[in-house]
């Protein structure tokens, strides 16, 4: 079954993200990187909104694939789109971007994958979407919408180029 | 019939050898290990994903740089690897070769990666251990080499990219050569227009033709409109086995000097999996020429390894949810 989730509207959520990112990260020269594909649209539709010259250097997108905790679970990701960092990391000021933060999971494969390619100064978490259910002590700072779903609900990214939310819910058993 | 390499769902489970398999599978290989190789450029050159996966290297045969590799890669991964040398271990002393696997097993290792003379042993290495293990052939007897053969393709892939157009010569001991049955296998399966193999009668197989490949024994005929050369290592105990008479006449025949290689297409690639008897089978200028990718195939090993072993390892969890 699928709940509509048009009553969110992104390009308002984002209009305001952008304004925090500037007033966090304004002085800090900062870098910015996209998690895999929903965060890597988010931080591009951010970088679209802010000057130009806000980051210091074209997005880098993270792929978390072999950082996941799952892998004797659930085995190789399908399609492995490779990480692409094109700046150095290390003593720089991070935006880490994701679409939605749920268990924290994620965030912390991409920050054990940042932590390998360098160690920067520091890193921030922006997401569109944190909703509850974290299982990690991990909190995004920058946040689109906090909403409310049950534990068999999933809310996602949809599409890239007309960014949509898209609410799914599982059988009762998941 | 069922491929045993693969699990159910046609995942890879072991690699024994390219026959069997189909094109979608040697595409995934070369896929996975496309991505794998951009970690050699991260400052830290490994990812977690095999983390707490132990990984045992069971040698029956000297090897340098496939043992190496093959340890590189699991360690990219984060496994952990041991190297068994085997005549210094337990068969040594009388244990069988069954024995020495499931002690093995009981230390809860996760994947052999096996060579030994005998053809064939790979696979029943595959027959006989614990559902959870999973076995890599690093070349059996004159048998098959696998993940050079993907190492290979994959060489070849990112310098020439569409199979089909392609004409490739194999030249020198192909009779003996588990490499060369392999990638023969493996170009078949990705489509080549066109496999030749070149070298003296002695060392081709009788039945060559029906491996789907031409077969040339003078240089020039076989070499020309070619885009990919591979040459391969010349045994010593082929000349003291009355195949050949002498390394220099081998060499005035089919090594590869930069002449002959004239002949093949000018952006032809020349490959040989090593390691290389130079003024044997190629010609030093030729090997070092720049036209040679032989030292790109050694790093390629890495990735195409990483990949093997991810995916093999990465099967076990539908290995254990049918247990």
């Amino acid at each position: 079954m699928t709940t509509s989730a048009e009553k969110i509207d992104i390009q308002s959520l984002l209009q305001t993200m952008a304004n925090d990112v500037h007033q966090l990260l304004a002085d800090k020269n900062p870098l910015i990187i996209g998690i895999h594909s929903g965060g890597a649209w988010i931080a591009e539709a951010l970088t679209d909104i802010l000057d130009p010259t806000f980051f210091d250097a074209p997005l880098g997108t993270l792929n978390i694939a072999y950082y996941r905790d799952d892998f004797t679970r659930i085995g190789m990701h399908p399609q492995v789109t490779p990480s692409d960092l094109p700046f150095s990391i290390d003593d720089r000021h991070l935006l880490l971007v994701d679409d939605v933060l749920h268990s924290g999971r994620t965030v912390r494969a991409a920050l054990n994958e940042i932590f390998d390619y360098g160690r920067p100064a520091s890193v921030t978490l922006a997401v569109l979407i944190e909703r509850n259910g974290h299982e990690l002590p991990i909190h995004a700072d920058i946040i689109g919408q906090s909403i409310s779903l049950e534990a068999n609900q999933h809310i996602k990214l949809t599409n890239h180029t007309d960014l949509q939310l898209e609410i799914t819910t599982n059988g009762a058993n998941e | 019939m069922t491929n045993n390499q693969l699990t159910e769902n046609g995942h890879l489970r072991h690699f024994l050898t390219i026959e069997g398999l189909k094109r979608p599978l040697l595409t995934e290989i070369m896929d996975r290990a496309e991505q794998f190789s951009s970690i050699s450029h991260q400052q830290v050159k490994k990812v977690p994903l095999l983390r707490g996966k132990t990984i045992v290297n069971l040698f029956f045969e000297n090897s340098t740089r496939t043992r190496t590799t093959f340890e590189l890669a699991a360690k990219r991964l984060s496994a952990d690897v041991m190297n068994l040398n085997i005549s210094t271990s337990a068969t040594s002393k009388g244990e069988s070769l069954l024995d020495t696997l499931h002690n093995l097993e009981a230390m809860h290792c996760d994947m052999f990666v096996v060579r030994h003379n005998q053809s064939g042993a790979a696979e029943f290495i595959a027959q006989h251990v614990a559902p959870h293990v999973s076995v890599i052939n690093a070349g059996d007897g004159c048998h098959a080499h696998p993940t050079q053969a993907m190492l290979d393709m994959f060489t070849i892939r990112r310098h020439k990219q569409h199979f089909p157009d392609l004409r490739v010569a194999i030249i020198g001991d192909i009779l003996h050569s588990r490499v060369a049955r392999s990638q023969i296998q493996a170009l078949a399966t990705l489509g080549v227009g066109e496999i030749r193999v070149i070298g003296p009668k002695t060392l081709l197989p009788s039945d060559c033709r029906t491996l789907g490949v031409h077969v040339y024994h003078d240089m020039e005929a076989g070499l020309k409109d070619v885009d990919v050369i591979i040459t391969l290592r010349l045994q010593h105990e082929r000349m003291e086995g009355a195949l050949l008479p002498s390394a220099r006449e081998y060499f005035h025949c089919y090594g590869l000097t930069e002449d002959k290689l004239s002949i093949a297409n000018p952006d032809a690639i020349v490959m040989h999996p090593g390691p290389i008897n130079r003024g044997v089978e190629i010609a030093s200028t030729v090997a070092d020429g720049s036209q040679s990718v032989i030292l790109e195939q050694v790093t390629h090993g890495i990735a195409v390894r990483m990949a093997v072993m991810s995916m093999a390892l990465g099967s076990q969890s539908e290995v254990e949810t049918h247990a």
